[in-house]
């Protein structure tokens, strides 16, 4: 009987399955030449596979790693995708990578990708390229290759005036890590434990801090600006990856060699950079499609790589591909000597710690030992044990017992006559609200519980159990650290206080001086003022949040400019200021920002409600001969308040949780200070060992602290209602 | 000259003189980035007037002229992307005004003018969606979503925008609805209307400009969101812009002069859309209903 409904239903499903190509889909971030590569071999591949249906996605990389979490583990998402290595070990423990199978090709590549790609000895990608930094030289700007890199430093008094010697990420670990390394240090050490102390992490710190205070490193380098300034002939030498070379083919771009980064006099050993190799890597459900792993080793096979090595300059991975560009070779070169990158969580635990101390030393704010120190702590901290496991009786209990109750509660409402007589009279207002209960009961609210719940819920992908109030304790708690130390839940609470309500202070003063200016009666080009008044608003807010972050630019800034243009019409000397090397001027630049963001709403907002105001109202005030202060006061305010309170309250809610702006413009700089309770839950959730859990458990902080903020406003307007009232 | 008018004289140059301080504000970084979005090569100096070093229209080129090739029926053939990915952004963001408001107005209305069962807890919940941070709840709307078959799906993405924009749009009409006086439709009521006939005859016309910010508001919030769109969307072909302006951001390096320049022409569209709204608004005050 069973065995007939099989065969029944196999013979239905079986056309379909014989019909339909098999679909394979393959994620990618590349951008550019590699990415019309990757479309040109996708190409000739399908059709090569006519059984075969390809489908290939650029996803914007940083919401791929997200996609890829999100998708995967519900059958959803790509077969095939190309990531870096490093990213292994975290995909492996969230099960979103399985090994290659027969698409591994055991001599085709060289040892280091062979050995990268590999965990536990097991093949789980297959190497495509080599990227790392190398040594790049502008030909007008040098006469002679450096043999070793104090000879780059020698050059610099030489240099014409604006020029610096070398451009390079100084703040960023994975740059720092060419320098650690020639000292004789390692971020993590063979065992894959965190190594970034003592004495050689000491001196690489004090070493850039020294080029960096005689102007031979240029401060506060971004990637940008390093490319900015070897372009534009503002560098003799640039530590950069092959990206750098992707922008200097533009017309009227420099001339210009790349070298292996040369090594240290004063240890004797080279400067060797971070190697990352990218690999093509398969999901769980693309292992088990053989047209998924011949779509990988098609992309991993010679004729794949040598048209990337052609085309977008990529070092290749394999054996057999020997680059015929000078660039490519000298990439090569370098790559041989590079420290392939781990892939192990200590390795993405160590980035955020070792960024702040390596920021903390160069700004002049701390001493290696102590910053160092201090990184460590904030490693150990990252990496700690996974909360125990808690019984699960008390919360089923609980629950159990809340469900009786409510059960309980809604027999004894029913049975009430009068409740029944209330609920009857709400029948029809429950008609006009009904749908939309359902709307954002769903969507919104639902998403919402189950997120919240998250929060009972620790250790580490895969292994996740319940832990019960754990998480709060801890942040409640600091952890047992002190309380208002930079990075606990208190500090970054008073600085999420001040912020709210400084920012709901000037948004509030600034739209509703500029609504009641456009509101007067007679005004010439009313129309065009609000629409250019409005434009802070309708640009996307993370476009705008990164163009005030280049204004704040220390060196190269408008806002520098400005206080240049300034200082020069004054005749006084004003210095150039490092806006986020201070949590005063740094916490300034996020208001600035955030208020020229937010003002516009209120503004639109007071201009709506004033058009409800009528106007008799105001000009029998005017005939009585009241202020302009007073009638504001006594009679414009009262009437558009009524309007203004919803908005500044979700105004308050919307500050308090402005995620982009701080993450965009001050990052959390100097030192995590400036960063506001969401983008701390956002680190615990995306950066710093996807402790979803615990990210969850700040949610649930935020979400409690905002209930009794609001409550308490809501409290205080009641009175200032009845006071005014009366 | 009386003194009156001079005094009105002054006072006028006084306010066009903080109004133009205010535009320069607002529009100071907007300037740089539509600068960049033309600049050839920026050379790193710092300046005040933002203006594009070595013009160019390359960028803007770039972005505008990104093409794909699609898998039709009758073979491959080449598709105008940034066309495709600007009508998604038109469409989704529309259909999320008007979904959003539309579940929002009888709502607010029921809110403005019934007392029920559950109003005051349902508003409680409402302002609490608002409060908790979206964080931790992508993964189980992702769920859901799946759940209903709507992943991948622009259909999908306007349910989600618009239960997101609900809330704030509920509260935006209920403040609104109550600033109406009950005597305009208890008079249409008299004459013999329903509470429907006088709810879309009567409220609804004195509630425009209301509706129209709120309808505004919905639009640009959905027109600008990025995260749920680069996490719901799995074809080129229906990512919305601000999805294609993301991919200028690379893992080592960011294609600024690209970004800014798709910046600005996704810009565009909102900034035009709200001068249109505005002259509605404009107009809605105008007609003034409410008279005490």
């Amino acid at each position: 009987m069973l065995l007939g409904v099989w065969i029944a239903l196999l013979v239905l499903l079986a056309p379909r399955l014989g019909l339909a190509a098999e679909r394979i889909r393959l994620w990618h971030s590349w951008r550019g030449e590699e990415e019309a590569v990757a479309q040109a071999l996708v190409e000739r591949f399908a059709a090569a596979h006519p059984e075969l249906q390809v489908e290939l996605l650029a996803v914007p990389y940083d919401a791929f790693s997200a996609k890829l979490g999100s998708a995967i583990p519900f059958g959803e998402g790509p077969d095939v995708y190309i990531d870096s290595h490093e990213r292994l070990g975290e995909y492996r423990r969230r099960q979103l990578v399985a090994p290659v199978g027969d698409a591994w090709d055991e001599t085709a590549y060289v040892d280091v990708a062979r050995a990268a790609v590999s965990l536990d000895g097991e093949p789980h990608a297959l190497p495509l390229s080599l990227k790392s930094l190398a040594l790049y030289v502008d030909d007008a700007l040098v006469a002679r290759d450096p043999e070793h890199f104090e000879d780059i430093v020698a050059l610099a008094p030489s240099l014409p005036p604006g020029v610096v010697a070398l451009a390079y990420e100084a703040q960023n670990a994975y740059a720092h890590a060419a320098l650690l390394h020639a000292f004789g240090g390692r971020l993590l050490d063979e065992r894959e434990q965190y190594a970034f102390f003592g004495e050689p992490a000491q001196d690489s710190l004090l070493f850039v801090r020294e080029l960096l205070d005689r102007g031979v490193v240029p401060r506060d380098a971004d990637g940008a600006l390093v490319t900015n300034l070897f372009r534009a002939g503002k560098a003799a030498f640039a530590m950069s990856g092959p990206w750098l070379a992707a922008e200097l083919t533009a017309e009227g771009a420099r001339r210009y060699h790349v070298i292996p980064l040369p090594s240290l006099a004063r240890t004797g050993a080279p400067l060797q950079p971070l190697l990352t190799v990218e690999a093509v890597m398969l999901s769980p459900q693309g292992a088990t499609k053989p047209g998924a792993r011949a779509l990988a080793a098609m992309l991993a096979s010679s004729d794949a790589a040598r048209a990337r090595m052609d085309r977008a300059r990529a070092v290749s991975a394999r054996r057999d591909i020997v680059a015929d560009d000078a660039i490519v070779r000298a990439f090569a070169e370098q790559a041989a000597k590079a420290i392939p990158m781990s892939s192990s969580p200590q390795m993405r635990a160590a980035w955020e710690p070792a960024n702040k101390a390596i920021r903390k030393v160069l700004r002049g704010d701390a001493e290696p030992v102590a910053a160092l120190a201090e990184a460590q702590r904030r490693f150990e901290l990252i990496m700690r044990p996974p909360p125990p496991r808690s019984s699960t009786w008390l919360p089923v209990a609980l629950l159990g017992g809340f469900a009786l109750w409510g059960a309980w509660w809604l027999v004894v409402r029913v049975r009430r006559p009068e409740s029944r007589q209330a609920v009857r009279r709400s029948l029809p207002a429950w008609a006009w609200v009904a749908h939309a209960v359902i709307a954002v009961g769903v969507l919104v609210v639902l998403p919402l519980v189950v997120g919240a719940a998250t929060s009972l819920f620790g250790g580490p992908p895969g292994d996740v159990h319940y832990v019960g109030a754990y998480n709060f304790v801890e942040i409640v708690t600091a952890r047992g650290g002190p309380l208002l130390a930079s990075g606990s839940f208190w500090l970054t609470l008073l600085v999420t206080l001040a912020w709210t309500a400084i920012n709901v202070l000037l948004h509030v003063g600034i739209g509703v001086a500029l609504g009641l200016m456009l509101a007067r009666p007679v005004l010439r080009m009313r129309a065009l003022y609000r629409v250019l008044l409005i434009i802070p608003w309708a640009v996307p807010n993370y476009v705008t949040a990164l163009a005030w972050k280049g204004m704040f630019h220390r060196q190269f800034g408008a806002v520098t400019g400005l206080l240049q243009a300034i200082s020069a019409w004054t005749d006084t000397p004003i210095e150039p200021i490092s806006w986020f090397s201070r949590f005063s001027t740094a916490f300034a630049a996020n208001v600035i920002t955030n208020a020229w963001l937010g003002f516009p709403f209120m503004m639109v907002v007071t201009v709506a409600a004033l058009g409800a105001v009528p106007k008799d109202v105001l000009e029998a005030a005017e005939v009585d001969g009241a202020s302009r202060w007073q009638r504001f006061r006594h009679v414009t305010l009262p009437m558009i308040g009524p309007s203004l309170v919803p908005a500044v309250t979700l105004g308050a809610i919307w500050t308090f949780n402005m995620f982009n702006v701080v993450f965009l413009v001050s990052g959390g700089e100097p030192d995590g200070t400036t960063d506001i309770l969401v983008s701390e839950a956002y680190r615990w959730a995306f950066t710093r060992d996807a402790q979803y859990g615990y990210a969850a458990a700040y949610a649930v902080l935020i979400f409690v602290l905002l209930f009794g903020l609001t409550r308490g406003l809501d409290r205080l307007r009641a009175r200032t209602v009845a006071r005014m009232g009366g | 000259m009386t003194a009156t008018a001079r005094r009105r004289l002054l006072e006028s140059f006084a306010v066009h003189a903080m109004l133009l301080v205010g535009v320069a504000f607002a529009l100071y970084p907007v300037a740089w980035v539509a600068a960049l979005a033309f600049s050839g090569t920026p050379a790193p100096e710092p300046a005040v007037v933002p203006w594009p070093d070595q013009p160019t229209l390359r960028h803007l080129e770039e972005v505008v002229g990104a093409t794909a090739k699609v898998a039709g029926e009758s073979g491959d053939h080449e598709v105008w992307l940034f066309g495709r990915q600007l009508a998604n952004s038109l469409v989704v963001s529309l259909a999320t005004a008007i979904v959003g408001v539309l579940i929002a107005i009888p709502t607010a209305y029921a809110l403005a003018r019934f007392e029920f069962v559950g109003k005051r807890r349902g508003l409680a919940v409402l302002l609490a969606t608002q409060m908790f941070p979206a964080v931790a709840s992508a993964i189980p709307l992702y769920l859901i979503l799946d759940a209903l078959a709507l992943l991948n799906t622009r259909t999908g993405l306007v349910l989600c925008y618009a239960s997101t924009a609900v809330p704030f749009a509920i509260f935006q009409l209920r403040a609104a609805f109550e600033a109406i006086p009950v005597d305009l439709e208890e008079a249409a009521m008299v004459d013999g209307a329903t509470r429907l006939g006088a709810f879309v005859r009567v409220v609804l016309p004195v509630a425009r400009p209301a509706i129209a910010v709120t309808a505004l508001f919905a639009f640009m919030s959905a027109y600008n969101e990025f995260i749920l769109a680069a996490t719901l969307l799995d074809d080129a072909s229906m990512f919305t812009l601000p999805v294609m302006l993301q991919r200028f951001v690379g893992e080592y390096d960011a294609k600024w002069e690209a970004f800014a320049a798709g910046a600005l022409v996704v810009s565009l569209p909102v900034m035009a859309l709200f001068y249109v709204a505005q002259r509605h608004l404009v107009a809605g005050l105008a007609s003034g209903g409410v008279k005490g």
